[in-house]
């Protein structure tokens, strides 16, 4: 439990320490923020509500859109901002409304090499805080949607591609490629990319030996000089990462930590979101889910001491006692019975004194 | 170790048929009817039974670290996980099936009865038709004798439960067979124990 309560200041310390400053959004923001852009959102489902004049009004469901928004520009100058905030949207399968809390960071504006590693290298920091092993996939957009241009695909096709990537399902890419009539090289390249997985330094020369086409051996040049300052173990260059390509282009991860059964980390380079708002600036980020973080630590008991005591005891040594735990650094709990559900490490028994 | 959720039954025992002669045997499995999880620690492989329309929940939500699905089951609920390997076990396909003779009105809107909602969904608004679904879990056939649907969409091996119940199959929606599936998470973690034994699993189908 402390674990889970720590993580949100340990992420903040970390983004503050590369310069990244607090944004602190409002509760909820105008519908109209997010209707335009709602295939962004992880789910499609706002809770929305009337304003006393009229608007309608949403609960943040993101808070990368409402930074977005307010970011500035100016040539050559890059934001950074972090947030810990609480949104609110579908979870999962439940198919109801849940508020998750979530951090995360975002840099806009003139963003290049070195605000990429660095995203990067704070991603794998965030991961490592969790203190659980972890890796980072890391996958390029433009190597995937190059090699997808080539093939020829139908549009529906294109999308069924992009989701047999997704899901590592090599059988059916092949027979999709087949009954499209893709040619052999492009279908080739498609199906190693899928295949591969592993470091950059193994990956990265494969990739560069698959093709030579000038845009995708310039998306591979990119990756490589991202990468080449990241010096982490748990990187890995796969290519199920596929985030919506309407709005992310070029490089794009996903953090995993054991334990945790789905993705806890996700996020990438969002320049066609911009280009969507009508903006110039160029942007990478990304969010922690630190729900599906909490769900994987192991619970620590709720407090360390219960201290029990009969009614009718004297108020004094009831408060001497969880006064003396406490100033151990004990979290102490005092009551008549143990409520149901509370965890305890050990629990003290003021037994009344006999009377003679 | 790695969590292995098989679907009960006919094809679950095909698939551990398929595991064992891999090399991943477990005898026990066999033997006592009983439990429910079985474990061969030296080959580093933990079986469990489980409702093969559960096997996806328990594999996405990381109970299971691979299983073994029905793709109609991977359609319908469209689990976060990777799809590795067709097993080509417990072949069939998913189809359109309506009583001989029938003919359908394209300005009537049309209702199917089905167990996949989804699939029958999807499938009407790739061909941008108006339906009705009717959902129902089991004996789906009865439906359109009984006038309740117009058609059904369902699983159809070798048509005979069609045939006696005067039904014949109109469309093939898509084939189905069964697929090894994977964690994403337990996938990142178990990489080269899973390859191997997809890698495997594959010479043999």
């Amino acid at each position: 439990m402390r674990e889970r309560e720590n993580l949100p200041e340990k992420l903040s310390k970390l983004y503050e320490s590369y310069g990244y400053l607090r944004f602190k959004m409002n509760k909820f923001e105008e519908y109209d923020t997010y209707v335009k852009n709602k295939s962004f959102l992880t789910s499609d489902n706002v809770i929305t509500f009337t304003d006393t004049n009229g608007k309608l009004m949403a609960l943040k469901p993101d808070v990368t859109l409402s930074i977005v928004k307010n970011s500035k520009e100016a040539p050559g100058l890059t934001q950074k901002v972090y947030y810990n905030e609480n949104v609110y949207r579908v979870a999962g399968n439940s198919g109801s409304f849940k508020e998750i809390m979530q951090s995360g960071l975002e840099c806009i504006g003139a963003v290049g090499l070195y605000e990429l590693s660095e995203v990067i290298e704070i991603a794998l920091e965030s991961l490592d805080e969790t203190g659980r092993d972890h890796v980072l996939d890391v996958s390029h957009l433009g190597i995937v949607s190059s090699a997808l241009e080539k093939a020829e695909l139908s549009e529906e096709g294109k999308s069924a591609m992009r989701a047999y990537f997704a899901g590592k399902n090599v059988n059916e890419a092949e027979a999709l490629l087949l009954r499209e009539g893709a040619s052999e090289e492009a279908s080739r390249l498609l199906l190693e990319l899928m295949k591969l997985s592993g470091s950059p330094a193994l990956a990265i020369p494969k990739l560069e030996a698959l093709s030579k086409a000038d845009d995708y051996a310039a998306c591979v040049r990119n990756l490589k000089e991202v990468l080449s300052v990241v010096k982490s173990e748990k990187v890995r260059l796969d290519f199920s990462v596929m985030n919506d390509m309407h709005y992310y282009n070029g490089i794009v991860f996903q953090g995993f930590i054991k334990g945790a059964p789905k993705c806890v980390l996700s996020g990438g380079q969002y320049d066609l979101l911009l280009k969507k708002m009508r903006r110039n600036a160029k942007a990478v980020g990304f969010a922690v889910y630190l729900d599906e973080i909490e769900d994987a630590q192991t619970k620590e008991s709720d407090v360390d001491v219960f201290v029990l005591f009969r009614e009718g005891e004297s108020v004094s040594r009831v408060a001497e006692t969880v006064g003396a735990e406490r100033a151990k650094g004990k979290r102490v709990l005092a009551g008549k019975v143990i409520p149901d559900g509370v965890s305890y490490r050990e629990v003290i028994v003021i037994e009344r004194e006999e009377k003679c | 170790m790695l969590n292995v959720a098989l679907p009960k039954g006919r094809l679950g025992e095909k698939v551990y048929g398929l595991f064992e002669k891999a090399g991943y045997e477990c005898p026990s499995l066999l033997e006592n009817s009983r439990k429910l999880i079985f474990e061969n620690e030296e080959k580093g492989v933990r079986y469990f039974w489980v409702k093969p329309s559960d096997v996806a929940i328990y594999v996405e939500r990381g109970a299971a670290d691979i299983g073994v699905a029905g793709k109609d089951i991977l359609l319908e609920y469209k689990p976060d996980v990777y799809e590795l390997l067709d097993l080509k076990l417990g072949v069939c396909r998913m189809a359109v099936a309506a009583p001989k003779n029938f003919k359908d009105d394209p300005r009537k809107v049309l209702k199917v009865a089905t167990k996949f909602k989804n699939i029958a969904s999807d499938y009407y608004a790739s061909l941008g038709r108006d339906i009705d679904v009717i959902h129902l879990n089991g004996s789906i056939e009865i439906a359109p004798i009984l006038k309740l649907s117009d058609v059904i969409v369902d699983i159809v091996e070798t048509g005979k439960t069609l045939k006696e119940n005067d039904l014949e199959v109109m469309e093939t929606v898509c084939p189905i067979s069964a697929r090894l599936i994977a964690n994403k998470s337990a996938y990142k973690f178990n990489v080269e124990a899973i390859e191997i034994l997809k890698e495997r699993l594959g010479k043999l189908v």
